[in-house]
Formats: C-alpha cells, sequence, structure tokens
C-alpha cells in the first residue's frame, strides 16, 4: 500500500458550497511537501453541485481536484463522508491525506484512518518531511511525513510518524498554515469520482441546522486585544473593548479569562481555541501559559502588560509593561487618540 | 418536548467510556523530566473532565427512560478509582480492561481493545468523552464508531430518545445541527451537555472497595497485532518540551510618556494608524 509516488491530499472542507478557510491553508503547506517529494497535490471535494468550486482550489495550489458529488453528501454525515473517502483513497492511494482539525475534520479523519487501519496524528502544528529510524528494529524511513504537535496541556512538542500504515494522516490545527497567494487563472485536473453509497445504509438523518452568527472574527484581525484572568472581571474588559475600539481591532481572552465568565468561548485564544498571527497582538493581564502562547506567539508585534514582571507571556513579548493594566490601557487609549 | 411516546419498553443499555488522566492543568516544573518528558507519577491521577459529561450523558438516559449503564475503561489497575466513582454516581457496572499487551497502544489500538470490550454488551448506546486532556486526540471515540459500524455522532449537547432512534444535538463549529440517528450509535460528549450529577453518599460508601470486573485482552477476543505497540502505527520520532527562548523585550515604562513613545513607534513603523 506504500505509494511513494502517491500525491499529497488535502480535504477540502465545505459546507453549504461555501469552503472553509482551512483547505487554503493546507493547500500552502501540502504544495511544499510536495514538491520535496516530487509528486502532486490533490484536493478532495465531496458534496452535492461543488464543481464550481474546483477553480478555487487550483488557483490556492492544487493539481488535481478529486470531487465526488453526490446526493447523499449534500450535508456532512460522517458514516457516509468515512465511506466516499475510504473507497477514494483505496482507488487513487495517495501518500499523505491532510484534514483541518475542525469539528468536521476530527471526526472524518479518525473515522478514515480506523477504516483504514492506518495512523492519524491530532491537531498538528507543523508538517515536515525527514527521515526515521526505527529504534528497536534500527530499520530506517527515508522522507516520511513529519506530524508536529504540542501535547500534554501544550507542554511538550511531540513528532509523530506513521513509517509503515501508509497513507500518513494528521489533522492541522486551523490557522497555523499560510495560504499561498493566489494563482488567478491558475489551472488543473478535475477528476470525477463516484460516491459509491450504493448497498451503504446511513443511519444519520440531518434535520435541521442553526448557523452561528458570530460577530467576533479573531483570524481576520490584524490587530486583537487579549485579556486574561488579570483582567479581574468582565466589567473590565469592557476596557478592552474600548482600546480594541480605538484601534479597529478584535478581543480575544485566555482560556482563564473565558473560564471565569470575562468573555465567550468563541474569543478564546490558543491550542484549545483559536490560533492567531495578527500584525499587533496587546496582552492584558495575561500570564502566558503555554498552551496559550502556542495559539498567539507567532504575532508580528506583542504588547504584554502584566504586573508581575516574571509572567512567561513577557518571554514572547516585544515590548513590556510592567504595570496594572487599569492604569495603563487608558494611557494607551488616550496616547492613540492623541 | 412531547414526553408521551418516548424511549422504550425495556429501556436502554449504555456504554460510557471513560479514561484515568495526569491533570496536565497542573504541570509544574518538578513534573518535568531532565530529558523533557513527563513524570506522570508527580501528577495527580483524575477522572478525564469530558468522560464525566459522557457518563453524564448516560446516567441521563437510564433516569428518563430506564435500562442500565456501564461503565468502561482501559488503563493500570489504579484506574479502578474513577471506576467506583463511576459506580458512586449511578452507573451499574464497571469494568476494567488491563493487558501488558495493551501497552504503547496508540488511538488506533485503543479505539479496537475498547471496541472489543464495547461488543460485549451489546449497548443500545455509547458514549465517550470528545477527548482526554492528556492527549486532546479526539480521535478515539469517533474509531471505536467505525469500528462497531454504528451510528456516530460527535460532539453531543443534547439527547432525547424515541423508539430505535436518538435525536442528538451537536456541536458543529459553525453552528448546531439536529440529527436522528438509529440505534446502535456512539456519541463523543462535551461539556455542554452538562456536569456529572455529585455522588449518591450511599453508593460511595457501598462502592468504595467495589472490585470491577477485571478482563484482558483475550477475554475480549482481541487479535494480538491489534493491541499495543503491534498495533500502532504512529510512533513518537521526538519528544521537545517547550522553552520559551526570548526575554528581550523592550521594556516600556507604565508612565504618560512612555506609552505615548510606544504609540509613537508602532504609529512610525505602519503597525497602527
Amino acid at each position: 500500500m506504500k505509494n511513494t509516488k502517491g500525491e499529497v491530499w488535502v480535504f477540502a472542507e465545505q459546507e453549504e458550497g461555501k469552503l472553509s478557510d482551512v483547505p487554503f491553508e493546507l493547500l500552502g503547506k501540502a504544495r511544499e511537501l510536495a514538491g520535496k517529494l516530487g509528486v502532486k497535490v490533490g484536493a478532495v471535494l465531496m458534496g452535492e453541485g461543488v464543481e464550481p468550486l474546483s477553480g478555487a482550489l487550483f488557483e490556492a495550489g492544487a493539481d488535481v481536484v478529486h470531487m465526488i458529488d453526490d446526493a447523499a453528501l449534500k450535508v456532512y454525515r460522517n458514516k457516509a463522508y468515512r465511506h466516499a473517502m475510504v473507497e477514494l483513497v483505496k482507488e487513487v492511494n495517495p501518500q499523505i491525506v491532510i484534514f483541518g482539525a475542525t469539528h468536521m475534520g476530527r471526526d472524518l479523519g479518525p473515522s478514515v484512518a480506523s477504516a483504514l487501519r492506518c495512523g492519524l496524528t491530532a491537531d498538528c502544528t507543523d508538517l515536515q518531511i525527514g527521515g526515521y529510524e526505527d529504534k528497536k528494529t534500527k530499520e530506517t524511513f527515508e522522507n516520511v511525513l513529519h506530524q508536529i504537535r504540542p501535547a500534554f496541556g501544550g507542554n511538550i512538542i511531540a513528532t509523530i510518524v506513521n513509517a509503515r500504515n501508509w497513507p500518513q494522516m494528521a489533522t492541522v490545527r486551523e490557522g497555523v498554515m499560510k495560504p499561498l497567494p493566489r494563482v488567478s487563472g491558475r489551472k488543473g485536473e478535475l477528476v470525477k469520482h463516484g460516491a459509491r453509497l450504493e448497498g451503504v445504509e446511513i443511519p444519520v438523518e440531518v434535520v435541521d441546522i442553526v448557523r452561528k452568527t458570530s460577530s467576533v472574527n479573531l483570524k481576520g484581525s490584524r490587530i486583537i486585544v487579549c485579556g486574561g484572568a488579570g483582567v479581574g472581571s468582565k466589567e473590565n474588559f469592557k476596557l478592552l473593548h474600548d482600546l480594541a475600539a480605538v484601534l479597529g481591532g478584535a478581543v480575544g481572552g485566555s482560556r482563564a479569562a473565558v473560564d471565569l465568565g470575562y468573555c465567550e468561548h468563541e474569543r478564546q485564544i490558543g491550542q484549545t481555541g483559536v490560533t492567531v498571527r495578527p500584525a499587533l497582538m496587546i496582552s492584558c493581564g495575561v500570564s502566558g501559559a503555554v498552551q496559550h502562547l502556542a495559539g498567539m506567539q507567532d504575532s508580528a508585534k506583542i504588547i504584554a502588560i502584566n504586573t508581575d514582571k516574571d509572567a512567561p507571556i513577557f518571554k514572547v513579548a516585544h515590548y513590556g509593561i510592567v504595570g496594572d493594566l487599569n492604569v495603563v490601557v487608558p494611557k494607551l487609549i488616550k496616547a492613540i487618540k492623541g | 418536548m412531547n414526553e408521551k411516546n418516548k424511549g422504550r419498553e425495556g429501556g436502554y443499555t449504555c456504554v460510557v467510556c471513560i479514561k484515568q488522566v495526569p491533570d496536565t492543568g497542573k504541570v509544574t516544573g518538578e513534573a518535568m523530566k531532565a530529558d523533557g518528558t513527563i513524570n506522570r507519577a508527580a501528577l495527580p491521577a483524575i477522572f478525564n473532565p469530558e468522560d464525566r459529561n459522557a457518563l453524564e450523558a448516560a446516567l441521563s438516559v437510564k433516569e428518563r427512560f430506564g435500562g442500565k449503564v456501564v461503565a468502561i475503561t482501559m488503563g493500570l489497575p489504579a484506574a479502578k478509582a474513577i471506576l467506583r466513582e463511576a459506580l458512586a454516581c449511578g452507573a451499574d457496572e464497571a469494568v476494567l480492561v488491563t493487558d501488558r499487551k495493551a501497552a504503547g497502544s496508540d488511538t488506533l489500538a485503543t479505539s479496537y481493545i475498547l471496541s472489543q470490550a464495547v461488543r460485549k454488551f451489546n449497548p443500545d448506546l455509547v458514549f465517550c468523552g470528545r477527548q482526554a486532556i492528556d492527549g486532546d486526540t479526539a480521535q478515539t471515540g469517533p474509531q471505536i464508531g467505525e469500528k462497531l459500524d454504528c451510528a456516530v455522532v460527535a460532539y453531543l449537547e443534547k439527547l432525547d430518545l424515541d423508539g430505535d432512534v436518538a435525536i442528538a444535538v451537536r456541536d458543529i463549529g459553525t453552528g448546531v445541527e439536529t440529527c436522528r440517528a438509529t440505534l446502535p450509535a456512539l456519541f463523543t460528549v462535551t461539556e455542554k451537555f452538562g456536569e456529572l450529577r455529585p455522588f449518591e453518599m450511599r453508593r460511595v460508601m457501598k462502592y468504595k472497595a467495589a472490585e470491577p470486573t477485571v478482563l484482558d485482552c483475550a477475554a475480549i477476543g482481541c487479535e494480538d497485532d491489534r493491541c499495543g505497540f503491534a498495533g500502532s502505527p504512529t510512533s513518537v520520532n521526538k519528544i521537545e518540551s517547550v522553552v520559551l527562548a526570548g526575554g528581550d523585550f523592550k521594556e516600556v515604562p507604565a508612565t504618560d510618556e512612555g506609552i505615548a513613545g510606544l504609540v509613537a513607534e508602532l504609529v512610525k513603523d505602519h503597525t497602527i494608524g
């Protein structure tokens, strides 16, 4: 089953005929991996009436789009998507399959890996091609996928390999890979496949979906003001909103701030929340737990405000202000307003 | 909701898969070994948080519709502690799967072994916590479901039952979905389902030294080459502890002048303004 000429695949997650951001991020990484291996990048597009989405995938880096267009795939259902994907992998035999670590990807990826009895690493923050030596058998492998992920609450970084049972599969956190610039007019090969769902019983019927209408867009914000437990109360968080407002930025929170009820869950930044890389991150009263830093340390500029000069947040900061945010933030607002 | 015509005669058999995990929220310097790996023994062992929500889901089914709840864990004998907790909260049976052959299992091998244990009880509903805090992978639940070839419903928030159909509300990230799943079905449960009910004092006393049923891999019909290291396609190539470099930030005084200077610098390099 090991196909060293196999393509590098990205699962092109879509809902209601709209691709999510993550396939674009993954295609950037897939191009890099496929370049090292000298193979093509494939995108797997599943749904009903999804052919119009293939153009965007080519422009974002796919050489081949493997499309399965079937009414049974209109809405995501574990069994239907799993079955179609497993059959497609068996037919085309890619060497790497990458999913976004979204709700859908973290459900579909493990199901497909289980059916194929291959390995899967969850929530990777980086992928590389490299060698591997099995320390027990002394067997060596070249050009395997290094699946890099934080583990143990973010306290360690593990590199996982799956040297024998291919395809090598991983889910990748949203927001950590950078999409390539779109190449307008870039073309590729569209291959249509069947869903092969004849005679397969799908035990789930989707009755209703209520979409979230979120006003919070952390990933798309150039400037983020982020509060932690040190903000002290929900009322004090208003100060952060005021600062974000004068900067035209968004407000985020650490896991501690969310757990304390200072801000909504959708604002959570970190390993279990959103990963962001804004031009400016102003971190207020955040101590800097490893799992939080994992989600924000790639920000271009970080200003940390904290009363504790030894807080770990200062280790990733470019500018540090040791002081009470209730004093510092109003001064910042005043200075920005000029 | 209409309370008539819900549930079914005889209730439902629920299996809940639970795990004892090191409390990764409490990792400190002492818990890190010199080589960057974790000294698990230095951390308190707890009942994985979302498995508590999964147990609550199972207990609420039993409470509303009747039937029974079986709690299963795979691990070392010390994991009996969480099985006793499950019994004290209302589970009817507790099963520990423990075997040296299971050592080194990744999610694929773990889900295989657990699926073999779950099968023994021929359940209508299987509940797993969404993910365990020592790995955060969220893989074992859906992988058990694939092996049982039953309906898989991830990220469960609410559940109702009508005959052989589960009406489930689940978080899909971009919104909330309501679906109908024909039993048997496996659910992964999130904290939004609700907290585990408190112990019943009477049950705490009754089960404080209870011995769960102990099964090894052979007793649940596992093939050896699908368990432990042999059945795990993934290997750890390298582990690094997270070391924060940096520390060479520019300190800005918390004064009007200091902050005005910082803002001017950010305007000048086009970060703001």
